[in-house]
């Protein structure tokens, strides 16, 4: 989760905001020119101090701006039970720390491996004051430029041709202080709580005030709306002491691990569900909220009735009809003594100026701003939306609203800016193509940034003329992947691979069953079937168009491409099975690009060298260049028994003995011609 | 699968009486004394049979080749026979001699053609001389223009004309042109050239492969006008030029007025995709021109259909103006294209599955689904198989995280950085291992090395994002990455010769004559054949740098040792050398040489080095030719078995010393130390000749390689005169190497078109394309039920189709077979 600004601010705000913009407007020139920042970060949460850490790395002038005294302040107070449900998993049984990353939701990233979570907590789901002090020694020990007690309260733009991006950011904090920025990063997470209005709903608790002291609830009925992990973690703090709990939303509970979604309902909370089911009072209703109304009696207990009936009645709690009057087996027809109201939190949009033109997704969804697959605001440009606030890109789909996937979307804003306004181009290594296989196998057996934003974030390979080398692109946004040439300053002029990790189309819902028999696919043919998290390859002649990526089909999370592979899915993520794994993939790089992407020892190149033109590219880019595999005496021998080599000495011997008796005639295809070496033949 | 076609059992019965006594009645061929033979030929049957001497051996190339053909030919109605010739027999047919045994090709009982076995080299040639030769008159030899033009010309208004190109009478080009000769022969005009120059004078620039053109004649009324070519594009197989000649015979264009989704023509039949031209009354001239337009261009490519949306009743997106459809039975994609060239592009675009569904035709009777999971990769493969042998890998220290760095800090070291999933680096940790058991207790150099797979931060940080990679780690130097080749020789020469510092600082001129006699470094110069010392006076300061860079650059290939002291005069007088210079003491040859040094940059003077470590006259080894590659010359090897017969080695000394090979790059190869040898002798010889051979093999222009005539005497004299023939060109090469590039050796899982089958298979089950809320639950089940069986199918349904495609040509076969021989 993100951290929350200040919301301080009612009619007193909008007097300032109207004061300071007399001010602008009346004395352009008078108002000196306010402090600069190239790069200004709203908010210390995780997001902010992320990329005030990318930023800090590159040498860049930036300044992180905290309402709160210290960084992290949404986790000194949310979760309110304060269980964090994001793991620490602190053994996997591998050494590879990218690859520990894949089980580790709640690091930042950092060159530092003492600032890694499982340092600050032994619990696999922490509490949330660790993450506080962990914030805390983030920021401080890599010295991060953070501004705290400082409340930004008010944001416009202002043009000026000079700007980078055309017009600067203008900052107010609360002391009418303004801050010049050339490119503003809004890390401000969701802070303003979701409030659903209906009659009677002045009755309803939030969660961000409600008791969380068990005692409280002693004998009670509980009513409580919503039904996500917030209503959940509240129900299930309560649970043993209350009479029954009713739990109200408006569509039906979706459960993680059938969604495959972390935001959904984690099993760690669900333990309201089992009761339900096991019949023991408590219970889940579905039911639109701004239908309801509820009235309060006289013994102050709260009655759950239409708003319909509540606008027909004269408005009075005894004349109001209820639904048992008409339907005498309503579900809801018990009094409640409480009702608590969970709905999630909104982004703050009240800071931002119109003329940012910072708006929402849609009409209905005002709970997140509306950015581009760069993470880019579509309303004004350099302003970028990071961390939890930046979900709307990956809503119910793959993890970019929580930690664990956000470290890697800024980054990649951050490899953006970098190319935007430094000219550094996005980092990538290039190799030969021999190199192909063994660079993708890597990634996707390791890589973190792919895992965790699978089919958001996806590696590029761009493939060099005449396909004798490659670059690789680590984890670019899928969504821009008809930018790719502007953002990153590479050429893809010969075509490309998009390595993608992604679940089986139809795997995941709320409504699945995610543990059908026969769920798992082991046949590499049958790759294409997997269910389970996967790395999809992708391949396109040319750079897809915007057009290809808008209007890709339905469920892809790429255009279609000329050519696509599937690595079977794996039960213990580990791609490397020489024949299960590797072989298919090299098969489907070398139909892409039209060679042979074999390895051969030494020796097969030297006999290739002396017999034909032409040597396949791994003889050409090793052999050749004297780096050829010499091989042991031992694999020699297995050579020969698999038949990839003719064993030469045998074929001597062979040979004296039947020169004689058969001068004159072709040596005749011994069974010492095997397959393989046929193989090669057909080439 | 071609085999059971019904066409082979009726022609083949008249076989099967002779090879029942013989062998399965595929493949055989059947045995008979010439009497016999002439009694069987039946008036109107073409036959060819192969005269040879009775007691002459049961099995040559030729005859291996002509089993090959008879069931190709059987297929076409010609039987095939061996006839033994009698001693006593006087038949003419029966050659004199051995080898002047010839194949006769007969009609009923008339002699069409007689054959020399040599232009019967495979089956290919055989099928096609053949039918070249009955088809005489339905395919026209030119080799003119002119007479080509009389052809079109007396054809305009009358007949289409399939114009083929081939290299040569025989290839497997001709043999696919003249079998659809055979099939079309009397529809249209079959014209046949191996003339380069006509082809180009008709506007091909690529003529390096067989081409066919199609003209459209019989449209053309006018005798003034070219008929229309459209030029086939694929590869000139039989399958292709039939699908090439269906397409053709399709109509250029069809109107339709219904659901695209329901509509087919032949084009699909022959796995071409359909294009519809969306049009609209209002439009419908302009549309229908443009229409006609891209027909044109997509003739052979595609099908081309005018849709009238106005008569249409179903519904299709407003927008679109193109609908593609890639095969029967796939939803139809509709598209928004403003330019022809779009469209055209977007066809050719999704040629691409359709090529690699090609290969999979071409190769289904040889490596099938179940064979792409077959190992090819002997790297990978020979690996796995060593998998479960335990390798002494704690003679080598295993480096992490933690102690990366204080182990390459505390003591000279070298690190392989591996990764535990890779073929190459695990073939080569083996290599490493051994090694390590080699210097076991000797080397004060500390063998590490660390798994990438494990600690891939730590290999990151080092640079190293291949695998594998050697460093070497020294005190108070940068790391040095190796670049020899990977194996256990090369790298411990590097270690080695490593362990000096590099150039070595000499200080005295007795030291430098022991380092230049090899006294001074006696262990290492079994590693290095040659030491090299650098001779400057004090001052030349430039030159010492230059010097010092180019010693650090070869280091751990060769000893390099520097004399700059107050008396190096010494030194340069008695090797007679101006300073600064280069002094190359030859170990093996106990010789000093001296090359002068003035204003040569560091680059050069590697060069300079480089080059001095290259013998005149090389044993050629797996480990070296790289490096004699590089000079690009063409090769003059001698093979020999065991080591060099001295008298030939003085007679190449002798051409090399005269400077008469300085064009070639003359080495041998000893076959008992390099035994791969013996396959590259397999590949350049049909039949091997005695050793030792000597061979130029021009592998940079041409491929062409040449032997050296076995029967004559391996003198200067004789060399020198054939040498001078083969660069005159007057020696013919035994054999071309082949030019092919290295492409994919098997075809990859197409999961794309798996993944369209299961799609729109759902979508045809599932009806219109919206399902409602309610119903999702419902079909999911079914899906998951339905998993199963879906499996299996995409495979099935590509082979039933391969099937039934090459079926509609051997049934087309067949039935024009039938015509033949009525």
């Amino acid at each position: 989760m993100g951290l929350s600004v200040a919301r301080l601010w009612g009619s007193p705000g909008l007097l300032l905001t109207v004061a300071l913009y007399l001010a602008h407007t009346l004395h352009p020139v008078q108002a000196s020119t306010p402090p600069h920042r190239d790069y200004c970060v709203l908010g210390a949460g995780p997001a902010g101090l992320q990329m005030a850490y990318f930023l800090q790395r590159a040498g860049r002038d930036y300044t992180v701006f905290e309402r709160a005294p210290g960084p992290g302040s949404f986790f000194t107070r949310y979760p309110r039970h304060r269980k964090l449900i994001s793991i620490n998993k602190r053994y996997t049984g591998r050494a590879n720390s990218e690859f520990n990353l894949r089980h580790d939701w709640n690091s930042l990233l950092s060159h530092d491996p003492r600032l890694l979570f499982r340092h600050y907590s032994p619990a696999y789901f922490p509490d949330a004051s660790d993450m506080v002090r962990y914030l805390g020694d983030f920021a401080a020990r890599l010295g991060l430029h953070v501004l705290y007690n400082t409340t930004i309260a008010h944001v416009t733009l202002n043009k000026d041709r000079q700007a980078w991006n055309g017009h600067y950011f203008i900052l107010t904090d609360q002391k009418g202080q303004p801050y010049q920025c050339s490119v503003l990063l809004v890390a401000t997470g969701l802070s303003v709580p979701n409030l659903v209005d209906f009659p009677g709903s002045e009755y309803v608790e939030g969660y961000e005030s409600v008791s969380v002291d068990p005692k409280d609830f002693v004998g009670q009925n509980v009513l409580i709306l919503g039904r996500g992990n917030s209503a959940f973690e509240t129900a299930e703090n309560i649970l043993g002491v209350t009479n029954f709990i009713h739990m109200l939303s408006r569509s039906r509970v979706r459960l993680s691990w059938a969604t495959h979604y972390v935001g959904d309902l984690r099993a760690i909370n669900n333990g309201l569900l089992d009761t339900y089911q096991l019949k023991s009072l408590d219970g889940l209703l579905e039911s639109d909220l701004t239908d309801l109304a509820i009235v309060k009696d006289r013994e102050g207990k709260f009655h759950i009735t239409l708003k319909f009936y509540w606008e027909e009645g004269n408005q009075h709690a005894d004349a109001i009809t209820l639904p048992q009057d008409d339907s005498d087996n309503f579900a809801m027809r018990v009094a409640y003594d409480r009702v608590i109201r969970c709905l999630g939190w909104n982004f703050d949009f009240s800071i931002f100026n119109k003329s940012l033109k910072l708006s929402s997704v849609g009409e209905f969804s005002k709970k997140y701003p509306l950015v581009r697959g760069s993470y880019e605001s579509k309303g004004s440009r350099g302003l970028f939306v990071l961390g939890t606030a930046s979900h709307s890109v990956d809503y119910r789909k793959s993890a970019g609203g929580f930690i664990h996937g956000f470290r890697y979307t800024v980054r990649a804003v951050h490899r953006l800016l970098e190319h935007r306004h430094h000219g550094i181009t996005w980092p990538s290594t290039e190799h030969p193509i021999t190199q192909l296989t063994s660079s993708i196998l890597r990634r996707v057996n390791e890589a973190s940034g792919l895992y965790q934003m699978f089919s958001v974030l996806a590696d590029v390979v761009l493939v060099k003329e005449n396909a004798t080398a490659f670059e690789y692109l680590e984890e670019f946004p899928t969504q821009v992947l008809a930018q790719l040439e502007t953002i990153t300053g590479k050429q893809a002029r010969h075509g490309l691979f998009v390595i993608n990790m992604e679940y089986g189309r139809n795997f995941s819902g709320p409504d699945k069953d995610v543990f059908f028999y026969d769920r798992s696919v082991g046949h590499t043919e049958d790759a294409w079937q997997s269910n389970f998290l996967h790395p999809v390859i992708y391949y396109y002649r040319h750079l897809p168009t915007e057009q290809d990526v808008r209007f890709r089909p339905a469920d892809w999370p790429l255009p279609r491409p000329t050519a696509i592979h599937h690595i079977v899915e794996d039960f213990l993520t580990d791609w490397t099975a020489p024949v299960g794994h590797i072989l298919p993939l090299r098969r489907f790089l070398e139909n892409c690009l039209d060679t042979d992407l074999r390895s051969f020892y030494a020796e097969s190149c030297f006999l290739f060298a002396l017999t034909r033109q032409k040597l396949p590219p791994f003889c050409q880019q090793g052999y050749l260049r004297t780096q050829g595999l010499v091989g042991t005496e031992s694999l020699r021998q297995h050579r020969v028994e698999s038949g990839a080599l003719q064993d030469h000495a045998a074929v001597d011997r062979h040979r004296e003995d039947s020169y004689h008796g058969r001068v004159g005639h072709p040596q005749a295809p011994g069974p010492l011609v095997q397959p393989l070496h046929s193989n090669k033949e057909e080439l | 699968m071609m085999s059971s076609s019904f066409n082979i059992f009726r022609v083949g019965i008249s076989f099967v009486m002779v090879c029942i006594f013989y062998k399965s009645s595929v493949d055989c061929l059947p045995e008979l004394s010439s009497q016999k033979y002439f009694s069987t030929l039946q008036s109107g049957k073409a036959s060819l049979a192969y005269f040879c001497q009775a007691d002459s051996p049961s099995t040559s190339v030729f005859l291996e080749e002509l089993k090959k053909a008879v069931k190709p030919l059987q297929d076409y109605g010609i039987s095939v026979a061996k006839v033994n010739c009698v001693k006593e027999e006087a038949s003419r047919y029966c050659g004199k001699e051995k080898d002047l045994m010839k194949a006769y090709l007969f009609r009923g009982n008339i002699l069409l053609r007689e054959f020399p076995t040599d232009t019967l080299f495979d089956v290919n040639a055989i099928i096609a001389h053949v039918l070249f030769a009955l088809l005489f008159n339905e395919v026209k030899y030119v080799t003119t223009l002119e007479r080509l033009q009389n052809i079109e010309d007396s054809l305009k208004g009358k007949a289409n004309i399939a114009f083929a190109y081939v290299r040569a009478i025989g290839t497997p080009e001709h043999r696919a042109v003249m079998e659809a000769a055979f099939v079309y022969g009397t529809t249209y005009q079959f014209v046949l050239t191996t003339e380069i120059a006509l082809l180009g004078s008709i506007g091909t620039e690529d003529i390096e492969y067989a081409h066919l053109y199609f003209f459209h004649c019989k449209p053309v009324l006018d005798l003034t006008q070219q008929c229309r070519r459209t030029l086939m594009e694929q590869p000139l197989t039989t399958l292709n030029i039939y699908r090439f000649i269906k397409s053709m015979e399709a109509p250029l264009l069809t109107e339709v007025a219904e659901d695209p989704q329901q509509v087919s023509t032949v084009h699909l039949q022959l796995g071409l995709p359909l294009v519809f031209i969306v049009s609209q009354q209002a439009t419908y001239e302009a549309d229908r021109r443009t229409a006609e337009w891209i027909g044109w261009r997509l003739l052979g490519k595609a099908g081309v259909l005018l849709l009238l949306r106005d008569s249409l009743e179903v519904d299709i997106p407003q927008q679109a103006n193109v609908v593609f459809k890639r095969e029967e039975g796939m939803p139809v994609e509709y598209l928004v294209l403003h330019d022809i060239d779009l469209v055209i592009s977007h066809v050719e675009n999704n040629m691409y599955t359709e090529e690699v569904r090609e290969d999979e035709d071409d190769d289904i009777e040889g490596p099938d689904m179940d064979t792409l999971g077959i190992q090819d990769d002997e790297v990978a493969e020979t690996v796995y198989r060593d998998r479960k042998r335990q390798l002494p890998l704690e003679l080598t220290v295993e480096l992490t995280e933690e102690t990366f760095n204080a182990t390459v800090m505390a003591s000279d070291s070298i690190v392989l950085f591996y990764a535990g999933w890779q073929a190459v680096s695990m073939a080569f940790l083996q290599s490493y291992i051994d090694l390590a058991i080699k210097l076991k207790g000797t080397s004060t150099m500390l063998l590490a090395r660390i798994n990438c797979a494990d600690w891939s931060d730590v290999c990151t940080k080092q640079n190293v994002t291949e695998f594998p990679v050697v460093k070497m780690y020294k005190e108070g130097e940068n790391p040095v990455s190796y670049a020899g080749m990977l194996g256990t020789e090369d790298l411990l020469k590097f270690i080695q010769l490593s362990r000096i510092s590099c150039p070595v600082n000499i200080t005295s001129v007795q030291e430098a004559e022991q380092y230049l006699s090899g006294e001074l470094y006696k262990d290492l110069i079994s590693y290095s054949s040659v030491s090299v010392l650098g001779l400057f006076s004090p001052t030349m300061t430039t030159a010492k740098e230059d010097f010092t860079e180019a010693g650090k650059y070869l280091k751990g290939c060769v000893i390099t040792g520097i004399y700059s002291e107050e008396d190096v005069l010494i030194l340069s007088n008695r090797y007679t050398a101006t300073l600064p210079a280069l002094l190359l003491a030859r170990h093996k040859e106990d010789k000093v040489e001296s090359l002068p040094l003035a204003n040569t940059h560091a680059q050069d003077i590697v060069q300079m080095i480089t080059n001095s470590l290259l013998e005149t006259f090389p044993e050629i080894t797996v480990e070296n030719l790289p490096t004699y590659l590089r000079l690009q010359k063409p090769l003059l090897v001698l093979f020999s078995d065991g080591s060099i017969n001295p008298q030939y080695k003085k007679a190449m000394l002798t051409l090399i010393k005269e400077k008469h090979v300085d064009s070639l790059t003359p080495c041998w190869l000893n076959l008992k130390t390099t035994p791969v040898g013996r396959g590259v002798l397999q590949t350049y010889f049909d039949v091997l000749p005695p050793l030792p051979l000597l061979v130029v093999v021009n592998l940079h222009s041409g491929g062409q390689v040449f032997a050296f005539p076995s029967d004559q005497a391996v003198t200067e004299q004789n060399l020198l005169l054939w040498l001078k023939k083969v660069e005159a060109g007057l020696e013919s090469p035994i054999t071309i190497l082949p030019a092919q590039e290295w492409k994919p050796p098997l075809p990859a899982y197409n999961f794309l078109r798996m993944m369209d089958a299961a799609a729109s298979q759902h979508s045809s089950r599932k009806g219109p394309e919206c399902v409602k809320e309610t119903d999702v639950q419902e079909n999911d089940k079914e899906q998951h039920e339905d998993k199963s069986a879906i499996k299996k199918e995409p495979t099935e349904t590509l082979r039933i189709k391969h099937w039934n495609r090459s079926n509609v040509f051997k049934a087309e076969k067949s039935f024009r077979h039938d015509n033949k021989e009525l």
